[in-house]
């Protein structure tokens, strides 16, 4: 298994989604059967990045295999010095694991799908489109330059866009996907400034030789200020895409596509890209970009999660939840955890894509009902979808033996770290609210689907377990959130092989002055294959995490369980009731329930002034522009009926007259012909006349 | 003043005079007697140019033949009675103009401009032997076919105009 | 003054004038005819007053005589064509005449 080797099955696992997408799309109208294939596709990638990683791990643990060639160069360009693009793909640990996960979720999505989409009648478009999306995220993850990242990225977006909009005779539906794609590309913006700058600054997209050049001293622009700023920028890109605030906005209403593609693109895959966009340029970021970003991730966190309190549409509920749990990677990148960083994302992709299929099976049992006010008891008509959602939501309530408490645990006690660090504790605190929180509304989720009386009889009657293809990735999902595959002891992550030897946080290579002391190691880097902390950092972060380990579990495991314990006492055992509650704090329940009146401040401050925009241009352009085409159009009637006049007048009078002056000569000449002698007579005396004066003797 | 002068200028008048009164009368058979008075005016102007033989030839020939022949066919082709309206064929005034001018640009040319060789009159003689000669060794051949031409316009002349009077008789 | 060649040839102009007035002017069919004996007595006037004072001897006068013959047969030709047409139309209008003409 020679690297090339490796290199070729990567590129090939890339391509074979795109592959799947291109037949299903142009045959797809004369096979109906073709999404076989394309479900096929999937299962045979997934079965190549389980057979990577497990080459990668056990040959090149500690390699990264990088594959670059130029693309364009375009030589010594005047005033620019040398340039050239080059693109390329750089395999690392993270890159196979990012493998596994986004094939393994597809599947699964794939699978949930056959029977979840079943009768639809744009059935096989719908697979091809799952297929160009895991094409777009493989090809995100596997980049080593920043430009095919980019165009991954809004490749990304574009199938974002596609399948919100499915169904799109909903208007509510198209206008989703419209709002996805925009506030996406808003982010982008900022994505692409940050390109700009590195380029300008560097002459190259290539992310390890920008990170060479950094570390060599050369900072864009020569200012620290400038290298934040780019960090920053970038960082917008992931606001966008991982919808932090502001740019949050788009995820929930994109719940109005089908609910396996909330599980696939929004809860486990797409909306990841952002946390692993910032992990990938996490050694540029100085000191004060990491504030941002964890100031971010925290506020967004905290935010979802008071707007997730008291939303009664289950795939809102898991929408905000997602927001709150990518606030958490969010902020777990920006005070310095890496490793949780990715941990969580791992850990949260499939306990949240679980939850996603399995709100799915709920609606597909009662007929597309969503409203959690209408269920109630569903534990005894479905118990396979409730065991895998309660499994799924003790993990994401951090309660032990889970993979979620490993992962939010870590988080935790990093922010906690940081927090003492730095003195900045307001991350911290927001975090372990948000962990109480986080309990609360998820049990009160499962208590008002499952426990209790069904509110709605009728649905109720007819609500049944899903068929296996539905159940099957519910199953998996749930399994893969227990703590077993990630180490051995359920309380230590670090003890595991996922910390230790599988993701490493990278060394910074932004210069010493500018980025916080505990990054910087002052011993050289360690690899060590199996040594518990190998996590590299200074020996102060290493003494600070281990000192807040502790507490940070305790705490983390006490809120949990006050918030699963809040939530039985308000919605299971009914003691206190949650209506009077959010009576007697009307205006606070008001605020969490119109999302804090965000889209409506969006609205009145963006969209409807470029509507307003956009309409008075239209009518600049209809009435202004056009009516100077039209008045040209005018003016040249106005000189053509001249010109017609002049014709119609002068020149063919010109001829008439020629003509009536030809009639009126023949006419007058006519009549010499008169026919009679004497006429003649009397021109020849004339004649005679004439040739007298001609010869005259006068 | 002589006489011959005076003479001339009589016949002069008398010529002229019925001339226009042929050409500008209403009346046919008043054209056809002034047409005599005209003639018999020629006769008098050849004898003052001493052409006797011809002034008697004139008178035989026209006034005792042409006109009688010309009053016959006024007479067989008109109702005497009804008026000949004068108003001509064309315009009067184009040809008053015409012949006017025709007339004065003759007249002046002759009385201004040319000089004639005039060889001074001599005695008239009688012409008629000397005609007669001429026509006899000159001109024999002319006068052999004017024979001809007025047995050709006898017959030709009978002919026609019988034509018109079998019918007239029918 | 001396009455001399050019007052014969006034004499003969005039009388051509009128001739030719009178052809020109004229309806009747005979009364263009009575024109056209006046042309050739102005004709004849001329011929013969040269005759005289001219260097021609009688040469003048012999042709005279031929016109003299040529327009008496010529009259009687004309007249007879004359009653030929009065007896087709019924007048001798020449200006009626015109069945030649378009």
């Amino acid at each position: 298994m020679s690297e090339l080797f490796i290199i070729n099955i990567s590129i090939a696992i890339l391509f074979l989604p795109l592959l799947g997408f291109a037949v299903v799309i142009l045959f797809g109208k004369r096979f109906p059967k073709l999404y076989l294939f394309e479900v096929g596709i999937i299962t045979i990638n997934l079965l190549l990045s389980i057979y990577v990683m497990v080459v990668k791990f056990s040959s090149y643990i500690n390699d990264a295999l990088v594959y670059g060639f130029t693309w364009i160069d375009f030589g010594n360009v005047p005033l620019l010095g040398p340039l050239n693009i080059e693109l390329g793909v750089k395999i690392d640990n993270v890159t196979v694991i990012m493998f596994f996960v986004v094939n393994l979720i597809s599947m699964l999505v794939h699978v949930f799908s056959l029977e979840y989409m079943r009768g639809d009648k744009r059935f096989n478009r719908y697979f091809a489109y799952l297929g160009i999306f895991t094409f777009s995220m493989l090809g995100i993850v596997i980049s080593h330059n920043l430009l095919m990242i980019y165009i991954f990225w809004e490749l990304v977006g574009l199938s974002s866009y596609l399948l919100i909009g499915f169904w799109y005779e909903k208007k509510s539906a198209s206008d989703a996907g419209k709002k996805a794609f925009i506030v996406n590309r808003i982010g982008d913006i900022g994505f692409f400034l940050g390109i700009l700058i590195l380029f300008t600054s560097y002459h190259t997209l290539t992310l390890d030789s920008i990170f060479a050049q950094i570390s060599a001293g050369n900072l864009p622009f020569d200012s620290a200020a400038w290298l934040t700023a780019t960090g920053i920028l970038i960082f917008l890109g992931a606001v966008g895409k991982s919808a932090q605030f502001p740019l949050h906005v788009w995820l929930p209403d994109a719940m109005e596509g089908p609910t396996p593609v909330s599980a696939l693109i929004h809860a486990a895959t797409m909306v990841a890209a952002g946390v692993y966009l910032v992990s990938r340029i996490f050694v540029m970021l100085t000191a004060d970009a990491m504030l941002v970003i964890a100031v971010v991730g925290a506020f967004t966190s905290f935010m979802a999660a008071t707007i997730a309190l008291t939303q009664n549409d289950i795939k809102k509920v898991l929408a905000y939840s997602t927001v709150s749990q990518l606030g958490y990677m969010v902020m777990s990148l920006g005070v310095g955890a890496y490793a949780f960083a990715l941990f969580h994302l791992v850990t949260h992709a499939f306990f949240k894509a679980c939850l996603f299929l399995g709100s799915g099976s709920v609606i597909h049992a009662m007929h597309h009902e969503q409203d959690m006010r209408q269920m109630g008891g569903l534990r005894k008509k479905m118990p396979i979808t409730y065991a895998a959602f309660l499994i799924s939501t003790l993990a994401i309530s951090g309660v032990p033996l889970t993979s979620g408490f490993l992962s939010k645990d870590g988080i935790l006690a990093g922010s906690l770290a940081f927090g003492s660090l730095t003195g900045h504790w307001l991350i911290p605190i927001l975090g372990f609210v948000v962990a109480l929180m986080t309990a609360f509304y998820m049990f009160r989720l499962v208590i008002m689907t499952f426990h209790g009386e069904p509110k709605n009889q009728h649905k109720f009657d007819h609500a049944h377990e899903s068929p296996f293809v539905m159940a099957m990735p519910l199953v998996i999902l749930s399994v893969l959130s227990i703590f077993i595959w990630y180490t051995p002891l359920p309380h230590s992550p670090d003890a595991g092989w996922f910390l230790s030897s599988w993701v490493k946080t990278p060394h910074t290579v932004v210069p010493a002055e500018l980025s916080y002391d505990f990054m910087i190691s002052e011993t050289p880097v360690v690899e060590d294959q199996y040594s518990e902390h190998a996590v590299v950092h200074s020996e102060k972060y290493t003494e600070a995490m281990h000192h807040a380990h502790y507490p940070a579990m305790f705490l983390s495991i006490f809120l949990g369980g006050l918030g699963i314990l809040l939530a039985f006492t308000m919605y299971q055992w009914k003691k206190i009731d949650p209506d009077k509650l959010s009576n007697k704090l009307s205006w606070l329940y008001k605020f969490s329930l119109n999302k804090w009146y965000l889209d409506e401040l969006y609205d009145a401050t963006f969209v409807n002034p470029t509507i307003y925009l956009s309409k008075a241009l239209a009518w600049f352009d209809n009435t202004i522009v056009d009516g100077i085409v039209n008045g040209a159009a005018t003016v040249t009637k106005f000189f053509s009926a001249i010109s017609g006049w002049f014709d119609t007048y002068i020149v063919d009078g010109f001829v008439n007259a020629t003509a009536f002056f030809s009639g009126f000569v023949g006419i007058a000449f006519r009549k010499l012909q008169t026919g009679k002698v004497q006429t003649y007579i009397v021109l020849v005396v004339f004649s005679v006349l004439a040739l007298i004066f001609i010869i005259s003797p006068f | 003043m002589e006489l011959y002068d005076i003479i001339f200028y009589l016949f002069a008048a008398i010529t002229l005079l019925s001339a226009f009164i042929v050409v500008t009368s209403k009346n046919i058979v008043h054209s056809a007697f002034n047409l005599l008075f005209t003639f018999f005016g020629v006769t008098g102007i050849y004898v003052l140019l001493g052409a006797d033989f011809i002034a008697v030839v004139q008178l035989l020939v026209y006034i005792g033949g042409i006109l009688i022949l010309l009053l016959f066919g006024v007479m067989l082709t008109n109702r005497i009675t009804s008026v000949d309206i004068r108003t001509g064929t064309v315009h009067i005034i184009p040809a008053v103009i015409g012949i006017g001018i025709l007339w004065g640009a003759l007249t002046a040319i002759i009385a201004f401009k040319t000089n004639w060789i005039v060889k001074p009159a001599d005695s008239m003689e009688p012409t008629t032997v000397g005609l007669g000669n001429l026509l006899l060794t000159d001109y024999v051949l002319v006068f052999e076919l004017l024979g001809i031409l007025l047995l050709i316009a006898l017959i030709g002349a009978a002919s026609i105009a019988r034509r018109e009077f079998e019918e007239l008789k029918d | 003054m001396e009455v001399g060649l050019s007052h014969f040839l006034v004499v003969s102009t005039a009388l051509f004038s009128l001739g030719i007035y009178g052809v020109v002017t004229r309806k009747n069919a005979v009364m263009v005819l009575m024109g056209i004996e006046l042309i050739l007595n102005a004709a004849n006037i001329n011929f013969i007053a040269f005759s005289r004072y001219g260097n021609f001897g009688l040469n003048g006068q012999a042709i005279a005589l031929f016109v003299i013959v040529l327009a008496a047969a010529e009259a009687a030709i004309a007249l007879a064509i004359v009653l030929n047409i009065y007896k087709t139309y019924n007048h001798v209008n020449v200006d009626e005449i015109e069945d030649l003409k378009e």
